[in-house]
Order: structure tokens, then sequence, then C-alpha cells
């Protein structure tokens, strides 16, 4: 399906909210399915979004997703409040968490959250303030 | 790989099915219990050996592009974690085997290993 205007959602994230926990990617992905866009980007915008989804939900009392998709990019923006991130370059780092043991035996805090949404974005901004919340912006260029 | 062979290697109950079942063929596996390192090395068709039980393994599959889940040391899902595979039709498999020994059965079958991209 082309594209020819700016098509924009948005989805509430509830922190703590387990039980629908990567239920906004699944429906973002299935949208961008819808849309045609090959199973590389939609993968790729599946995985950033689930990422942020899923570090609202785990350290954030909450937060808002939301997509951007024009001919040209696919943005997202995830927005919380949340603890922020005291040391930006240290959580890039492949595998460091700041997640309690409950976390990882839910199966997330492998510290490999952030890595992932950068690995598979072509733009990747975070901006983050201790005490009051980080942004991730994400944007991934269609080919 | 088709589930019919891996389920015959590893020794697996299926707990979980699809009707187009028959019709899946795995190109790759990997083995991990902590969902980012899974999604760090997504791609398509492929198979997820893992000793966690949780739904959230099935919501990393229908993001990661994961066909089958095998759940090893014969750890059996809840009925939320089926209830969830068979609505995103996800094939869900319990092996009595650790998941060393399973991803060594399946990788010695010829089933290879996720590349880092």
């Amino acid at each position: 399906m082309p594209i020819h205007q700016t098509i924009e959602g948005s989805f509430q994230l509830i922190g703590g909210n387990f039980s629908n926990a990567g239920d906004a990617s699944i429906e973002l992905k299935q949208k961008l399915t819808e849309l045609g866009f090959n199973a590389d980007i939609v993968r790729k915008a599946a995985i950033v979004t689930f990422e942020a989804e899923m570090n609202v939900i785990i350290y954030a009392a909450a937060g808002w997703l939301r997509y951007y998709i024009t001919p040209e990019q696919l943005k997202i923006i995830v927005e919380d409040m949340g603890p922020g991130i005291e040391d930006i370059d240290l959580a890039m780092q492949d595998g460091y968490s700041t997640a309690p043991e409950w976390v990882r035996e839910m199966g997330w805090g492998a510290g490999m959250g952030l890595p992932n949404m950068k690995k598979n974005s072509d733009v990747f901004k975070i901006d983050s303030v201790v005490g009051e919340g980080t942004t991730v912006e994400m944007i991934m260029y269609i080919q | 790989m088709t589930i019919n062979t891996i389920q015959e290697i590893l020794e697996a109950t299926i707990v979980s099915n699809t009707e187009d079942i028959d019709t899946i063929n795995i190109k790759g596996a990997c083995s991990a219990d902590l969902m980012s390192d899974v999604l760090y090395y997504s791609s398509q068709d492929f198979l997820l050996i893992t000793s966690l039980i949780k739904p959230q393994v099935i919501r990393t599959a229908v993001i990661a592009g994961i066909k089958i889940i095998v759940f090893t040391q014969d750890k059996k899902p809840d009925k939320d974690t089926i209830e969830l595979a068979q609505q995103k039709k996800i094939p869900l498999l319990v092996t009595s085997f650790c998941t060393y020994t399973a991803s060594g059965k399946l990788y010695q079958a010829g089933l290879a290993g996720i590349q880092k991209k």
C-alpha cells in the first residue's frame, strides 16, 4: 500500500503492567505489515518498539509510544515518566543493566534493550533527566 | 527443518498446536532465557529454545519472527501462556532435555545457530 501522507498514532503505556506488555508493539507490527512494509523493516520496528515499551513497563510509572510513518521514514518516539538514566554511555553498553532480580526472572534485564534499539535504528537519540524521565527517538528509513 | 523432525529429535510433546504446523520450515535456532538476548539475534523463521515459560516469551516470539518455541527441562507452560500461544499461532514443544542438550541435538542434526547481523 503506497503511503502518501503521514500516518500517525500513539499508545499509552502503564508501568508495571506486564500482563499487556508488548501489545502496543504487536499492534504496530501488524499495522506495518498491513501497510506493505518489507519484512526486514517490520521486524526492526517491532524490536525497537518492543524494547522501548518494555523499558517503560519495567522502570517507569507511565509513558507514551508515538509513531509517525511518512513515505520516507518511520519515526518512533517513546517518552516516559520514570527515574531517568544517570549514565547514558554506561546504559548503552551491551549487558549493562540495573534491572532487579524479579525482572530478570520474567526474562528481562539482559542489558541489551538500548543496544538493540540502536542496532535496529538508522537514527537513535536518547535524552534523559534523572528524576523526570527518558525520551527515545528512533528513525528507520524506508528504502 | 520441520516440526516433526524437531519433535522426534527432542522426544518432545506438543502442548500448543496451529493449523499450519506442517508448513513451518525452521532455518535456524537460538537458546536464551533473557528476551533481549533473543531479540539481539532475531531473524526470520527461527526456533527458540528456552527454559523460561512466561507469556513474555510468546510476545517476544511474535515480535522477533520465532516460529516455534521449545521449553526445556520438562517445564510446562501455564494455561495463560498456552492460550496466548494459540492466539498468536506459535506452536509450543516441551522436552525433558536441558537447554544445552536440546541445542546440541538440533545443531548436530544440521540446524544452524542464528548469526549476529
